[in-house]
């Protein structure tokens, strides 16, 4: 960490994730180890109890899949549900 | 250890006795030493019924220990502690009083052994945990109480009708299984549901949990919808209507969480989410899947604790828990930040923590008994609870914008309570052999298998580059100032709006019925004037001279009649 000037004229730390380029590091982290977990399919054999648990990476991909339908649908939900934050007046 | 005596009974007379004491260390010392000492008390208890007394022909059992209400009592008796050193610095009364007393109700409820001694326990929990919403202070926190003190006193009248009608149909009050025979049982049942959140029953939950005091919220968080949880296990095991509703639960809390931006109320709906996969285990009804509702009720009060330790710190610091305005604390907070992710893989189920040695017997006893359908929605809530509550409440607290807020650290009594919280959230999920042995079953569930470990880190990490891959195209919805509308809205919004319209059409009635009698009392009146006012028939004077004349007529006429 080195010490930087702030507007104010104080002098602050900064931290290792305020470099974006160290954000962007971690990001591509992440998805490496998404990719080789994806491809760990391939080397081990899979206990299930259900046929759909067989289909190549299957975690994987329906966590993917239902976390972005989570986030559009709620999106959706949003708009009908939001009120301003004195609707209930108490 | 005294014979007999029920730990509960501990922590109610001796949170009052706390009043008598001194504020500041004599008093802090003795709270601590309360759960410690109920502990050591239930701890010492052989397993049976104990304390059997007989009361207006009634014989009860207000103290039973075995394998279910053990694990119960012991959470319970931690999440106590925990609370108290959480509170330690806390100078106000009534909430040392009610954070053990509310306490000290719940433990009575998992020991009751019978239906009435559950009752009394169950009232007086409701009761006493109002006082921790209302000793926030504020508007908003006075009409939440009010509203959750309703709810929770309607599901004591729901019991209490029940156990009437039940103990009339079978003569007895025994705390067993229960089933749906009678129509007594299922009022019962409903009256657990409502405790537990069940869906449409869930609003006070979300409504009232944020707006409770810092540590109040902490409090709340871990007794009453875990004593609802207890006693749906006991009572309503193997019920195939659970599954249902269960996954129901697990579902639909988690698009709220999303939208949400008071961080206390995402926690609130994920709590609802978690809830869910018990009641799953519950209706289940495997031994498998009850040792699983069991153990992650015993991980989430952790958990959900340590989560709402690290919001209730960021609001004690920063005077809000609103994600619109929170970001980049971690500068500030480091220790919270720690503890705050530790309690956000744990309810996420990373290996290596407390919900993927727990969680994962749910999962595991749906597979095994074939709820394909329950499975998979059950996987989808994993995925979801890992997304707004494992990244997005550390997300947008801690990282996320720099709002440029600076502050202290958390209190050093707050970073103890979460650091133990914390340390018991990874050895949890470490070694999970001490928690698997006190389980109401024997088990025989290895949670560190290959597949287990790697499909559980694929769907994370996955749902995290799902997150990530949102957040960074801009999908992602910002948090905004707001509320969402939820079932609630019914009590808050529409109810009132139709009594107002009620009561404008009753005016209105009224102001016709008003105008129709005045109508007809003007005419009367007037008609009355017509004949007796000044100008009136009747109301005319006569001269004395007409009625001597007509006197003397009636005297003559009466003469005549005499003499024929």
């Amino acid at each position: 960490m080195t010490e930087s000037e702030r507007p104010g004229g104080a002098t602050e730390k900064t931290y290792w994730l305020d470099d974006r380029r160290n954000v962007d590091r971690l990001i591509y982290t992440l998805l490496l180890v998404g990719v080789l977990l994806f491809g760990a399919d391939f080397y081990y054999h899979k206990h299930v109890y259900f046929p759909i648990e067989n289909r190549f990476g299957f975690y994987a991909w329906y966590g993917f899949i239902c976390c972005v339908s989570l986030v559009l649908i709620a999106k959706q939900l949003r708009k009908v549900l939001r009120r301003q934050e004195d609707y209930y007046g108490d | 250890m005294i014979e007999g005596f029920n730990p509960a009974l501990i922590l109610v007379f001796g949170s009052l006795l706390a009043l008598l004491l001194q504020p500041g260390l004599p008093r802090q010392c003795f709270m601590l030493a309360l759960p410690v000492l109920g502990f050591t008390q239930l701890w010492g208890l052989p397993y049976g019924s104990h304390a059997e007394i007989e009361l207006f022909g009634l014989s009860l059992t207000t103290l039973r220990v075995d394998r279910l209400s053990f694990v119960f009592a012991v959470i319970f008796h931690i999440a106590a502690l925990l609370t108290v050193i959480y509170a330690w610095s806390l100078r106000d009364p009534l909430q040392q009083v009610v954070s053990l007393l509310y306490p000290g109700a719940a433990l009575g409820v998992v020991l009751a052994g019978d239906l009435v001694t559950l009752f009394v326990f169950w009232e007086l929990a409701a009761v006493s945990s109002v006082f921790l919403i209302w000793a926030r202070r504020t508007r908003q926190a006075y009409w939440a109480g009010l509203r959750y003190l309703m709810i929770q006193i309607g599901s004591g009248v729901l019991l209490l009708g029940g156990v009437i009608l039940y103990s009339r149909a079978t003569g007895a009050i025994a705390f067993d299984h229960l089933g749906f025979n009678s129509p007594g049982t299922l009022l019962i049942f409903l009256a657990f549901g409502v405790k537990a959140a069940f869906p449409l029953l869930h609003t006070w939950l979300q409504d009232s949990y944020p707006e409770a005091t810092v540590t109040g919220t902490v409090a709340l968080s871990a007794f009453t919808t875990k004593m609802a949880i207890y006693a749906l296990a006991r009572g309503y095991a193997g019920s195939d209507i659970l599954i249902v509703i269960g996954t129901v639960m697990a579902m639909f809390p988690i698009f709220y969480a999303v939208i949400e931006n008071d961080l206390r109320r995402v926690l609130a709906y994920s709590m609802i989410n978690q809830l869910g996969f018990m009641v799953v285990g519950v209706g289940i009804g495997t031994e498998l899947a009850l040792n699983g509702a069991v153990a992650h009720a015993f991980a989430d009060i952790l958990f959900k604790s340590l989560l709402f330790m690290s919001m209730g710190a960021v609001l004690l610091r920063t005077g809000t828990v609103n994600g619109s305005d929170l970001g980049g604390l971690y500068k500030s907070m480091p220790f919270t930040t720690a503890f705050c992710i530790v309690g956000a893989a744990s309810i996420s189920a990373f290996p290596l923590f407390s919900a993927f040695v727990t969680k994962s017997l749910i999962m595991e006893a749906a597979a095994r008994e074939g709820y394909q359908v329950a499975w998979l929605f059950l996987l989808f809530a994993s995925a979801g609870v890992f997304h707004h509550a494992g990244i997005k409440i550390p997300y947008f607290a801690f990282f996320a914008h720099d709002r440029g807020l600076r502050c202290a650290e958390a209190p050093l009594n707050m970073l103890v309570a979460m650091g133990i919280a914390a340390a018991l959230c990874i050895g949890i999920g470490l070694f999970p052999e001490p928690l698997y042995a006190m389980l109401p079953y024997p088990i025989d569930f290895e949670p560190y298998t290959t597949t287990h470990v790697i499909t559980q880190l694929q769907l994370l990490v996955w749902s995290a580059l799902a997150f990530t891959i949102l957040m960074r195209t801009g999908i992602y919805p910002p948090e905004l100032r707001s509320v969402n509308l939820d079932f609630d809205w019914t009590y808050r919004k529409l109810m009132p709006r139709v009594l107002r319209e009620y009561e404008a059409a009753g005016a209105q009635a009224g102001a016709v019925f008003n105008r129709f009698v005045e109508e007809r009392v003007t005419a009367f009146i007037a008609t009355l004037y017509r004949h007796h006012g000044p100008e009136g028939r009747l109301a005319r004077t006569w001269p004395t001279g007409s009625m001597v004349l007509w006197v003397a007529i009636i005297l003559g006429s009466s003469l005549i009649f005499y003499y024929f």
